[in-house]
């Protein structure tokens, strides 16, 4: 009888207690790429410390969550509690005021951890608008046996001269092997993220201190004839259709004695599993002309929340949690330090064991370090970005300037009309936007 | 030595036919074949044909990361759900159009296919406001409306086309046997109609099943369709060739399966009226 009392007793305590703890559900929207899937895996160890909290995903591909999160933002759908966005938006979103500022992410947060760059990036005001899950610059990898078969070597932080020079003595096209791969596929965030860094190495800039635009530039004229000689002559066939996958596919097989881009590759073209090369590639700077600037990016995958979501504070406590210390540690202790996020905080870079894991930490670092987007260019320019410009309007400007820039390497287009094409389309598009008159 | 010229001809168009049928389907043998590869042999160039090394694993990963189950029901859900519907509006609108024509029927088929001239982005933000204030955003009813209004025009188009094939003369001639309207629509209509409206049901039903704007911008987690479940594999950073393969290869089966198996209907269907 004093059983089942007190089994009374505790069922009825169960359904008196149950619903005080109230359940949050957050949805994360996210991009699908490995460190994203990773955090996606290790959910469960958030939501053990947390059992007030539930978390759902939505994971869609990167320009597809662009548009999906822009509608939804805009209009106040409030269809996501927890945002995956780009350096690129954080500071045009953070001034219309779609985005809540991140003061709540706790005492042991370390804020002054994040690296310098990648703070500025998602900071306005002073205030952080969004919390960098992994950031990333670009960077020069090379094939170190191939560079040692002819004799060359690589400095640590190449000139474009050197980089072309080596380039043109590397390329064995009956072997198969091209001196240099580059992107070439046309996008905002596809082609001219390289070439709008390799034009800041050169002098360019996309507009200057009112807004003009400046590709009747003899730099931006420079850039865009050193860059299609150089792909014609060591570069892969069909180059205008690579993007950064085409390119990794290419690097991996063996096919490319050097390579610029995303220094995230660093970890692909190093892991056998993937890579026939993964022994034999070494790490560079972006290459320069001696104007001051390396023709490497920033960027950052960023977590932040939307403005009217009523989870504000479970989704900062998830925030704090994803872009923590202790989340590069989770990773560590479950997947090895060459698997944490890398990019956003001094004290990875300072640990010896990621050190001893990640041959491309230092270089990774020196390139972050290496690019201002708040002083993008040799000239000063009224715009925020290395490789973009963060206005609303550049994804459809940089988008029309890369097809007209990817037909001059497909050879459809000779350089002189590309450019003159870009001018004219970016200035009607300024003109319309209401930026010059 | 006329027979042997046929058989000569016959031969010749069936391998065309064949040749033909091949080149169509090979990018769909392709998707299947990068399945089975691994991430590394997707992306190999040369790329291999048929010697590699097969392996289920993508379909192993695809099944833990995402709940297939889920996003297919709601693919049928949605597809057939705006299916039936716009069937059910499309066959008495088509069948007046067809059978009693005013001055105006004209304008108004015009009109409907005027509105498939618009791109639908154009109107995303209008919509998603309304959808967010009816609270219709990432449900189920909510994405059938949207694919029933978008598939009717095309609907009704189709329909409207089959019925004016039919003689009038026969309906006039079950009328003078006493026929009422709907004896005239189920005896006599349907019956001869069949093939047009089976095509038309199957080309909707593989409309809906496809579309790939609406179903992805109005859906979050609870209504997402199998389009959803692809774009969450498709990846600009990072080699997810044969993991996205895999999960296109999941997501086209069922239809697959079933436009195999109607293959009859749709081409009698797509062919009727051209045989008269």
């Amino acid at each position: 009888m004093k059983n089942v009392l007190c089994a009374v007793a505790g069922a009825a305590a169960l359904l008196i207690s149950a619903p005080s703890i109230a359940q949050t559900t957050l949805t994360v929207a996210t991009v699908n790429n490995g460190d994203m899937i990773r955090m996606q895996g290790l959910t469960s160890e958030f939501t053990a410390k947390n059992p007030d909290i539930t978390v759902k995903w939505v994971t869609l591909e990167e320009n597809v969550l662009r548009q999906r999160v822009t509608t939804d933002i805009a209009t106040k759908g409030g269809q996501f509690d927890v945002l995956t966005i780009g350096t690129y938006e954080v500071p045009i979103w953070a001034k219309k005021n779609w985005l809540v500022p991140l003061d709540k992410l706790g005492a042991d947060y370390d804020v002054g951890d994040l690296l310098p760059k990648i703070k500025d990036a998602v900071s306005v005001d002073g205030k952080l608008y969004a919390a960098p899950f992994y950031g990333e610059s670009s960077m020069v990898m090379y094939r170190t046996d191939l560079f040692d078969k002819a004799g060359l070597k690589m400095p640590d932080s190449p000139t474009w001269d050197f980089v072309i020079d080596a380039a043109k003595k590397l390329t064995d096209k009956s072997g198969g092997v091209y001196g240099i791969c580059l992107r070439g596929k046309a996008g905002w965030g596809e082609n001219m993220a390289f070439l709008t860094a390799m034009a800041n190495s050169f002098g360019a800039h996309w507009f200057d201190e009112k807004w003009e635009p400046q590709f009747n530039s003899p730099e931006w004229k420079k850039t865009l004839t050193t860059y299609v000689d150089l792909m014609k002559q060591a570069g892969p066939p069909g180059a205008s259709s690579n993007g950064f996958n085409e390119n990794l596919a290419l690097f991996n097989a063996g096919k490319c004695a050097m390579w610029i881009d995303a220094t995230v590759a660093a970890s692909f073209v190093t892991n056998p599993k993937d890579s026939k090369v993964a022994d034999k590639v070494g790490f560079a700077l972006a290459p320069n002309t001696g104007l001051g600037k390396n023709a490497n990016w920033l960027w950052a995958w960023n977590l932040a929340v939307p403005a009217g979501s009523k989870k504000v504070d479970a989704a900062e406590k998830f925030i704090a949690w994803a872009t923590s210390k202790e989340y590069s540690k989770l990773v560590a202790s479950k997947e090895g330090w060459a698997n944490v996020p890398p990019g956003t905080r001094t004290s990875l870079y300072q640990n010896p064991e990621y050190q001893k894991a990640a041959p491309f930490a230092k270089m990774t670092l020196a390139s972050i370090d290496a690019a201002d987007p708040n002083k993008p260019t040799v000239k000063p320019v009224p715009y925020v970005g290395v490789q973009y410009a963060a206005i609303p309007e550049f994804q459809g400007i940089g988008t029309s300037v890369g097809q007209q820039f990817s037909a001059a390497l497909a050879g459809s287009s000779t350089v002189d009309a590309a450019l003159s094409a870009a001018q004219s389309s970016t200035e009607r598009e300024m003109k319309r936007a209401g930026y010059i008159k | 030595m006329a027979r042997m010229v046929t058989t000569r001809r016959k031969v010749i168009s069936t391998v065309a036919a064949w040749l033909v049928g091949f080149l169509i389907f090979f990018p769909i043998l392709w998707m299947v074949l990068a399945s089975f590869k691994t991430e590394l042999e997707a992306f190999a160039i040369p790329p291999s044909f048929l010697f590699f090394h097969w392996t289920t694993e993508n379909y192993a990963t695809v099944q833990e990361r995402s709940d297939y189950l889920h996003h297919a029901l709601n693919s049928i859900v949605i597809a057939g759900g705006s299916t039936l519907i716009a069937m059910l509006i499309a066959v008495p609108a088509a069948w007046s159009m067809a059978f009693s024509p005013t001055k105006r029927t004209k304008d108004i088929l015009l009109w409907m296919l005027s509105t498939k001239m618009m791109p639908p982005v154009g109107v995303l933000v209008p919509i998603y406001l309304i959808y967010r204030n009816f609270g219709l955003l990432d449900t189920r009813s909510g994405l059938i409306f949207i694919l029933c209004l978008g598939n009717l025009p095309i609907v009704i188009w189709m329909l409207f086309t089959y019925f004016k094939e039919i003689p009038k003369d026969i309906l006039e001639a079950a009328r003078m046997d006493g026929a009422t309207i709907g004896r005239e629509l189920i005896y006599v209509l349907t019956p001869m109609a069949v093939p047009g409206l089976a095509s038309t049901l199957l080309l909707n039903l593989i409309l809906a099943w496809n579309e790939a704007f609406w179903t992805l911008n109005l859906s979050t987690l609870e209504a997402a369709p199998l389009t959803v479940f692809i774009a969450s594999y498709s990846s600009p950073e990072g080699l997810f060739w044969a993991k996205l393969s895999a999960a296109s290869t999941l997501a086209i089966a069922p239809i697959l399966v079933l436009g195999w198996f109607s293959q009859r209907q749709l081409v009698r269907g797509l062919t009727f009226g051209a045989v008269k």
